[in-house]
């Protein structure tokens, strides 16, 4: 792959992440009550505390201002400070990322690998109740809140990453089955099966090339299907992640940490998704 | 599968039933507290006990019920018209500002759903009156869940556009705004239905995940979301599988609608 597409690739992210942290900056700014502060109604304060707070907080009423200063700030690496857990944003970030990101990989790749298994199975050996038992699991998590799968771990004391492999696995079960079955009707598959090639082979030298951009390509989906399931689970199992800090931010209606987070989520989903993209065109055969 | 289908219908047509019929179905009102039975097991007077307030568990199941399964639709077709009008229009228009429009949706797309939902609902206020809380946590679902539909009607539009029909539409000196409506929309019809029948589960789900966080609808009115607040108390699981009733039913409810979409699905391909 060309270092041009790489760059393009960079680009389109860049100018998505900023758009997308100027779209929360816009949508906080407009949000009722955004000037208001419960520590304003603190009777102990003085008149002159309670102006200065009111003058902190009118700082951030123009948004082009608020959000060009916070950019200007971020590429001097101060991400601004929580309101609601008093700390620098950056140090809550960088204490908090490395806990979701293990939870997410783990999840992922666990779900993943539950999710080939069945649907590689149901595909090679071609048996109904293989392919029952992966329609049925997947079937009935699909219809469980993750909300719902996070508690119920939590009271079974089974690790959280266990929630998400959870919710990660019939989404990439469901699309694996149905890839690999659409494969089996190809002519080139039928041919090859008739002809008397192992199951296995097929598989593999067949059925997997025919589908590997689609697989790769779901792999950028996941990422972000772990990042939005971390939510919960981070938040009902005690995990302090990404996760439990949005929802901690939500609650306290946080708007330098909700920025912040925002921008993070972003970037990583779409890191996840450029990778997979550009994994997907390199692996693609060259015309001549 | 026929008779599985069949099965998810009639499940689905009986819950709605017993939900529209809550206010006869339901021994009390659903904020009613009978304070000499908190946490009262299954009897007579409570077919499902109470809760921890002591209202009847079996009462707000059932509006709790009526509210997800009345509004989840309500948020499906907000969506789905606002998946129409945006994908709709950068697809008939094309170029710039199908570019646009899909920029937009990506943008919208690159955010895990939930993450959005929770930091737009936190940006609107959280302590309002139980029936504005209703109208907040499905308006937000409809407003927010357009994207991934947006790109389906849009890529419907798009094909629509170059084709023989639309081409021989112009010549003939059609308006845009009767090419449009007579000549397209009813042509995007299947896609608009299959994405707003695709968009009721996904937003069942979601309400639950909110009231779950507590972010969704607030007390004492019920919906499914909030009913799921009790599983929190660890006591629920094993306490006895009449509290789990909510979740059985929203279950259900989601299986039954993700089993006659599929089958729609596969008749429409």
């Amino acid at each position: 792959m060309s270092a041009s597409r790489i760059g393009r690739h960079l680009a389109t992210m860049l100018v998505t992440a900023l758009l997308g942290a100027f779209l929360a900056a816009t949508l906080i700014r407009l949000a009722p009550g955004f000037d208001a502060d419960v520590q304003q109604l603190d009777s102990r304060l003085s008149h002159e505390s309670v102006e200065a707070l009111r003058a902190e907080r009118s700082q951030n009423r123009n948004i082009v201002r608020f959000y060009l200063s916070y950019l200007h700030a971020a590429l001097h690496g101060d991400l601004g400070r929580s309101q609601t857990l008093s700390r620098p944003v950056r140090e809550l970030v960088a204490e908090r990322l490395p806990v979701t990101a293990r939870l997410v990989v783990w999840g992922v790749l666990l779900g993943w690998m539950l999710a080939i298994v069945l649907a590689f199975s149901a595909a090679l050996l071609r048996h109904a109740g293989v392919h029952l038992v992966g329609a049925l699991c997947a079937g009935v998590l699909l219809c469980i809140p993750s909300a719902v799968l996070a508690l119920a771990l939590v009271i079974w004391r089974a690790p959280a990453f266990l929630a998400i492999a959870l919710v990660v696995f019939p989404k990439i079960f469901s699309i694996t089955r149905n890839l690999l079955e659409r494969s089996y009707e190809l002519p080139h598959i039928i041919t090859a099966r008739a002809k008397g090639i192992s199951e296995l082979r097929v598989l593999l030298w067949h059925v997997l090339p025919v589908n590997g951009g689609q697989l790769i390509a779901l792999g950028g989906v996941s990422v972000s299907l772990g990042l939005g399931a971390s939510i919960p689970v981070e938040a009902l199992c005690g995990i302090p992640g990404i996760g439990q800090l949005a929802w901690q931010a939500a609650l306290g209606r946080d708007l330098p940490l909700l920025v912040t987070l925002t921008v993070v989520v972003t970037l990583v989903t779409l890191t996840a998704n450029m990778t997979s993209d550009i994994v997907n065109e390199s692996l693609k055969p060259r015309a001549a | 599968m026929k008779r599985i289908r069949q099965f998810s219908f009639v499940l689905l047509v009986a819950i709605v039933m017993a939900s529209l019929g809550a206010d006869f179905l339901a021994p009390a009102d659903y904020a009613t507290q009978f304070r000499e039975a908190p946490n009262s097991p299954p009897t007579r007077a409570h077919l499902l006990g109470t809760d921890a307030l002591g209202r009847d568990r079996l009462s707000r199941t059932l509006y709790g019920t009526r509210v997800s399964l009345l509004l989840a639709p309500a948020a499906a077709l907000l969506s789905t018209l606002l998946a129409g009008l945006i994908g709709g229009f950068a697809g008939y228009l094309g170029g710039a500002w199908q570019k646009l429009a899909m920029a937009f949706t990506d943008l919208f797309l690159s955010l895990p759903w939930l993450f959005l939902l929770i930091t737009v609902r936190a940006l609107l206020p959280l302590n309002v009156a139980p029936s504005t809380s209703v109208m907040v946590t499905f308006g937000l679902l409809g407003v927010l869940g357009w994207a991934a539909a947006a790109r389906v009607v849009c890529a419907g539009a798009a094909s629509m556009r170059d084709s023989d029909f639309v081409l021989l539409a112009r010549a003939s000196g059609v308006s845009r705004r009767r090419l449009l409506l007579v000549h397209m929309l009813p042509n995007l019809k299947p896609v608009l239905l299959a994405q707003f029948w695709l968009s009721i589960p996904v937003f069942i789900l979601s309400e639950a995940n909110l009231g779950i966080l507590g972010l969704g609808v607030a007390e004492p009115l019920p919906s499914w979301g909030s009913l799921l607040r009790e599983l929190e108390d660890f006591a629920t699981f094993s306490g006895g599988m009449w509290k789990l009733v909510p979740l059985f039913l929203l279950v259900a409810v989601v299986m039954s609608f993700q089993t006659l979409i599929s089958h729609k699905n596969e008749v429409s391909a």
